[in-house]
């Protein structure tokens, strides 16, 4: 098996030659490196301009101010790899935070039935949108801009009177405000590039079997070495601060999460493939309404749980929660990380990259004192630059004849 | 298998859209390793034909068997499950995807033991029989973890091909498959049809190339105003007998060789 394998293996698996990967940065296969080297670029300029921005306890709050946005644009990428949008996640992530804090705090229920109850109703709330969009046919644009009023009503209504809820239960209230010692930090990173070792390792050791990949084992090295060196400083970055945030381990657990089931599972498959084909998909026998509605509980889902992080973190809902920028950043910032708009192209890794850069900038300006007229025009710019990036890749896609 | 061996048969088969009659009153006959060429004109019916046998219309007289035993196909799923698979013109392909999961897409092969409960896919294995599938059918794609985007048409093609064979399908329907392909990739998929009658299943093609037709099949039936208009054997028929019969030149077709259809019946 050792000694044949490798001449076997040679014509199956071609591996790429440089040329290729610059191609495919450049036309978007491999849109997170572009993506990462554009964050650090926007890191460098605001060190130059203040450099309060790269220490611990900035980097430690910028990964809190994105936990929100980052979970709401989980649920976001599954949406856009369809080829659909979801304009009513804000709204729904105040309603669902709303319907959370009313349950623990007016009504007195245990904290965990109430985070719960705050899930499944996003979670029925994505379920209708779905249905109604994919079962009379209306474009999702519409069916969740109605949701978008709708759920925002609903907010204002479960609110009463009172307009503000105060959250004081600790589990609560924990959620955003938990930090784990130096130790458990650094076991918890332990886990992490030990699972991502022995899972890559077993993957290649399977193909290597199969007799499908050379069995050169630099690529996943490489890869390991990488994501041992992303967990090991972030890990030290928070610790000397107050320690890795429970709200970091969740955000990250869920894009991780997430990603496995598109990337590995038959059902992230078939979102794929819809994105891709809907016909094609329909044609192979895969239940497309199934897919789509379960898409959408998803989105829901992930935006309740979005909602009660951030009123967490707040320690309070009132009547603007989920309103104001938090819909439009929780789609922007996938779309300027490399998920195409137009379907099937796409990760969930782009849901955390995106947040890091639209928060990156945020929280920059407000170091350096900018008004918000001015954030929001910076943040629209580089939301239609990374449009443009992604439209002249799909351009550059077409002109090598690929579709 | 019935006695005169016929795959799947179709008998007195109508189908009316409105005003519009489709199919009239058509027999038609598969048999395991043949290739049977449908041509007609525009509006001839090939389409509606091809459809029924698929599942996606049902007729509204007539009867259909299955290797010998009265079937109805109430959809494309149950045309599936009796072995009937359908190559589309548009080819249904995700672009997106790469080869592997492209044939293996809406059957794709799932892990076991714990990865089961997520459904994780067992990529190691789909890419195993991917190789193996593609080379038994000749089939030369360089990498199968490229794009189904990335390839040329005639490639697109032979992996729509490829991919209903997955299923171990015994009779396959091929709707235009040779359109929009350039001479030598039209070559190349006139070659995969061949492989498959070596295989021993029945072939099915719909084309409007009559050059393509000659080389490929081995009997061609014709339809015209959604009537039969005669059955030919490829071997002793001229073109200019098929063209007569396309345009209703020979209506009625005293059917110098219609012996076949008649027999079917």
């Amino acid at each position: 098996m050792s000694a044949a394998t490798p001449a076997a293996a040679e014509p199956l698996a071609a591996r790429p030659t440089r040329g290729e990967v610059v191609r495919r940065v450049l036309q978007g296969d491999l849109a997170s490196v572009r993506v990462i080297l554009g964050l650090a670029l926007i890191w460098i300029i605001f060190q130059s301009q203040n450099s309060n921005f790269l220490t611990a306890v900035n980097l430690t709050n910028l990964m809190l101010q994105i936990t929100a946005v980052g979970l709401i644009s989980v649920g976001i990428v599954y949406v856009l790899l369809l080829g659909e949008i979801d304009l009513s996640v804000g709204a729904v992530s105040g309603l669902t935070a709303a319907i959370m804090a009313v349950l623990n705090v007016k009504h007195g229920w245990n904290p965990y039935l109430s985070i719960a109850a705050g899930v499944i109703c996003g979670m029925a709330i994505g379920s209708v949108q779905g249905a109604l969009f994919t079962g009379f046919g209306i474009p999702s644009f519409v069916v969740t801009l109605a949701g978008l009023l709708v759920w925002q009503g609903a907010l204002l209504y479960v609110l009463g009177d009172t307009g503000t809820i105060n959250l004081t239960n600790p589990k609560i209230t924990g959620l955003a405000n938990t930090f784990y010692s130096d130790t458990v930090g650094w076991i918890m990173a332990a886990i992490a590039i030990g699972a991502y070792t022995a899972s890559t390792l077993w993957a290649w050791r399977g193909r290597v079997r199969a007799g499908l990949a050379d069995r050169q084992l630099t690529g996943p090295v490489i890869r390991i070495v990488i994501v041992a060196a992303a967990v090991i400083a972030t890990v030290a970055v928070l610790n000397s601060d107050r320690g890795v945030p429970l709200a970091v381990l969740i955000l990250v657990g869920f894009v991780a999460g997430m990603e496995y089931i598109a990337r590995r599972t038959r059902f992230g498959r078939h979102v794929y493939a819809l994105g891709g084909s809907a016909e094609a998909a329909r044609r192979a026998g895969i239940n497309i309404h199934a897919i789509r509605i379960t898409v959408f509980a998803i989105a829901g889902s992930m935006a309740a749980i979005g909602g009660i992080m951030q009123a967490s973190r707040l320690l309070a809902v009132n009547q603007s929660s989920g309103g104001n920028d938090l819909l439009l950043l929780a789609i922007a910032g996938p779309v300027i990380a490399g998920t195409s708009l137009f379907g099937g192209r796409g990760n969930v890794w782009s849901a955390l990259l995106g947040a890091l850069v639209i928060g990156s900038i945020s929280n920059g300006m407000d170091l350096l004192n900018l008004q918000s007229s001015v954030k929001f025009m910076v943040t629209g710019g580089v939301l239609l630059a990374a449009v443009v990036v992604d439209a002249l890749a799909r351009r550059q896609r077409q002109a090598a004849g690929r579709l | 298998m019935n006695a005169n061996g016929s795959l799947l048969a179709l008998k007195g088969v109508s189908k009316r859209f409105g005003p519009v009659q489709a199919l009239q009153d058509v027999d038609f006959e598969v048999r395991p390793g043949e290739v049977v060429a449908l041509v007609g004109d525009n509006g001839a019916g090939k389409s509606t034909l091809v459809k029924t046998i698929s599942g996606i219309y049902s007729a509204d007289t007539g009867t259909m068997s299955f290797e010998g035993h009265p079937v109805s196909i109430s959809s494309p799923a149950e045309a599936a499950r009796l072995g009937i698979a359908t190559v589309y013109q548009d080819l249904a392909l995700c672009d997106n995807l790469d080869v592997v999961a492209n044939l293996f897409l809406g059957r794709e092969v799932v892990s076991g033991g714990l990865a089961e409960l997520t459904r994780q896919l067992n990529e190691v294995d789909m890419e195993h029989q991917s190789h193996e599938l593609l080379e038994q059918l000749a089939v030369t794609i360089p990498n199968v973890r490229s794009e189904v985007g990335n390839l040329s048409g005639g490639q697109r093609q032979q992996v729509a091909v490829a991919r209903s064979l997955l299923g171990e399908p015994k009779v396959v329907l091929l709707d235009e498959p040779t359109a929009a392909l350039g001479v030598a990739q039209t070559a190349q998929v006139l070659a995969l049809i061949k492989r498959l009658r070596e295989r021993g299943l029945g072939v099915v093609v719909i084309s409007h190339n009559l050059a393509d037709v000659f080389e490929v099949a081995d009997r061609i039936f014709v339809l015209f105003l959604g009537r039969p208009g005669g059955t030919f054997e490829a071997s002793d028929t001229t073109r200019e007998d098929v063209v007569a019969a396309i345009t209703g030149a020979r209506r009625n077709g005293e059917a110098a060789h219609s012996d076949v259809a008649e027999e079917g019946g």
